[in-house]
């Protein structure tokens, strides 16, 4: 078991499959289906990854879903270090002084 | 119970759903044709200026610090003509409660939708306006759902679109999350008809209202600190609500201050595409927005747009996504401010744009936004760079969307490109004919054609001539 009641989960639709998609988009987008994620507290017993669940949202909405993470968390950051950027402060700092001032 | 809830059935009701959910009846400002009454709708479903300044002021909002930058003016005048190089000074709406100019925005909407005695707002939104949204909504006691466009089908996610996510979770929001795609606006209704909520849209006359205070502002500021108004106030522009507002705000004030508009160039990329999505390392503010709002504002979400940029543009540049990194470092390097990036998209064309004018003219940029996680040149460059970007130094004109980013050898290199507002004047008004099917324009048109593209009546009959479109 990967998740009881209450647990907070992140669940997972197709909102369109790939051939229901709207006609005027680009053929890329057209080939694969609307995806949609949202987040809330399990309302299910118990469930495993992968089992169709219902949840309730932050604010109180019941939705359902494809159990896909059990206490999501945010994984973005400050990325890695971009050389390229680090000669930049030097170079403005240096021709702000040759003015003398 | 037995609504049909399939792509084409809510599509249909489009209408009907946007009613409820924005309380404005837009069929009363109508004339049957191209034209219809802006300046009636502004006034009639907006709030007046002082009005605004109160309800912005009990959430925190506005009245945010002025910056002279001025080692930013000093490298300026290092690339200018002797004699040449403005003062560049920034307004700090990074400052108001969520960290951008959204908030003005958002505090009108929420104020009207709590006046209505709507128990919630949602809005489509991957940018700032989702945070906004969500903390005004936190201060007046409402439900708030944003619905964004955040990943592509790999399921990769732009960090900046992810870290806004983060964001309006902070702030109690529901955060519903798509794959690419304008279909978008099928969640966004499915939503606003089950929970009833308000549309807190951008595009409202509230929405736009809210901005006219940044405006104002700046002309009160600039007239207290230097005695008088700014020569150019330069705008990123994207959906056209921060420009129509913010010039709004300083036809209001009676200033008689240059708009510019200013956005990334993302030039052969297209916006719907899943496989293109993450080869751009600007989510707003860029041409992909720019100039489709700008050509066809009634694009948005509500049946007419409150944001018309034509209207008030007097010159719109765009500038590559190299030079706003650059700029972005420099700001935080040289002035001691660590703000955007995206948002500093009016300050990279600033820049150049100084070079231009006389040492004793002033020109503003009105706008930062907060840095945080994922919204940061570092992990947008990373990002680009996993995604087979590659990043250069050299000359930023020959940066080419979607394969590289360039960032400018030195200042001196960064350069803006100028948009031919004739032809998007006539891409909009080739737009108003194509999609209200009419082959005579009234009077009424006509003045509304004029007014609407900041043009001449003279400059209108000739691109109706060009279509055969009598008048």
């Amino acid at each position: 078991m990967d998740a009881k009641r209450g647990d907070w989960v992140r669940i997972h639709n197709i909102v369109l499959e790939a051939g229901e998609r709207a006609p005027n988009i680009p053929e890329d987008t057209q080939k694969v289906p609307l995806e949609f994620w949202n987040k809330g507290f399990l309302l299910n017993e118990e469930a495993n990854i992968g089992d169709k669940v219902e949840v309730e949202t932050y604010i109180g909405r019941k939705v359902e879903g494809t159990l896909v993470e059990v206490n999501p968390y945010y994984k973005h950051d400050f990325g890695k270090c971009v050389p390229e950027l680090l000669y930049i402060g030097r170079q403005v700092r240096s021709l702000i002084k040759e003015d003398g001032e | 119970m037995t609504k049909d809830m399939s792509f084409e059935a809510v599509m249909e009701r489009k209408g009907e759903i946007m009613k409820d959910a924005i309380g404005i009846d837009y069929d009363i400002f109508e004339s049957g044709g191209i034209a219809f009454d802006y300046e009636r709708m502004m006034r009639e479903t907006g709030y007046t200026l002082e009005e605004i300044q109160k309800i912005q002021k009990e959430t925190g909002v506005g009245n945010t610090p002025v910056l002279e930058l001025r080692n930013l003016t000093k490298l300026a005048r290092k690339h200018a003509p002797k004699g040449k190089g403005a003062r560049i000074f920034i307004k700090d709406e990074a400052a108001n409660p969520s960290g951008s100019f959204k908030a003005r925005r958002a505090a009108t909407s929420c104020y009207h939708a709590q006046k209505l005695g709507y128990e919630g707002v949602i809005a489509a939104t991957s940018g700032n306006y989702g945070a906004a949204v969500a903390s005004q909504a936190a201060m007046r006691g409402l439900k708030c759902i944003i619905v964004q466009e955040c990943y592509d089908s790999r399921g990769v996610g732009q960090p900046e679109i992810i870290e806004k996510a983060r964001k309006c979770e902070a702030y109690g929001a529901e955060v519903v999350q798509l794959t690419v795609g304008p279909e978008l606006f099928y969640t966004f209704l499915v939503l606003l008809e089950e929970t009833g909520y308000f549309n807190a849209s951008l595009y409202t006359p509230f929405g736009i209202a809210g901005v006219e205070t940044l405006g104002y502002e700046i002309s009160m500021q600039f007239r207290e600190k230097e005695g008088r108004d700014p020569d150019v106030v330069v705008v990123t522009n994207a959906g056209g609500g921060n420009l129509t507002g913010t010039a709004r705000g300083l036809l209001k004030a009676g200033a008689n201050t240059q708009v510019v508009g200013a956005s990334v160039s993302l030039e052969g990329l297209h916006m719907a595409s899943d496989t293109q999505f993450n080869k751009k390392s600007f989510t707003t503010g860029h041409t992909g927005f720019g100039i489709p709002f700008a050509t066809w504002p009634d694009r948005s979400d509500v049946p007419r747009s409150a944001a018309r940029p034509l209207r008030y543009m007097d010159r719109y540049v765009t500038i590559n996504q190299g030079s706003v990194f650059y700029m972005t470092e420099v700001l935080a390097q040289l002035e001691g401010l660590e703000r955007g990036p995206a948002g500093n998209t009016s300050l990279a064309a600033a820049f150049k744009l100084a070079q231009e004018l006389d040492e004793d003219q002033i020109i503003v940029v009105q706008e930062t936004e907060y840095t945080g996680a994922g919204k940061h040149i570092q992990p947008q460059l990373t990002f680009a760079k996993e995604n087979g970007i590659e990043v250069l130094i050299g000359d930023p004109t020959e940066e080419i969307p979607g394969k590289n980013i360039i960032l400018p050898k030195d200042p001196g290199y960064i350069e803006t490109s100028e948009v031919d507002l004739n032809r998007i004047r006539r891409s909009y008004i080739r737009n108003c004919i194509r999609n209200n099917q009419i082959e005579k324009v009234s009077k009424e048109d006509l003045e509304f054609l004029v007014e609407d593209t900041k043009s001449s009546e003279e400059f209108v009959k000739s691109i109706l001539d060009e279509f055969g479109v009598e008048y």
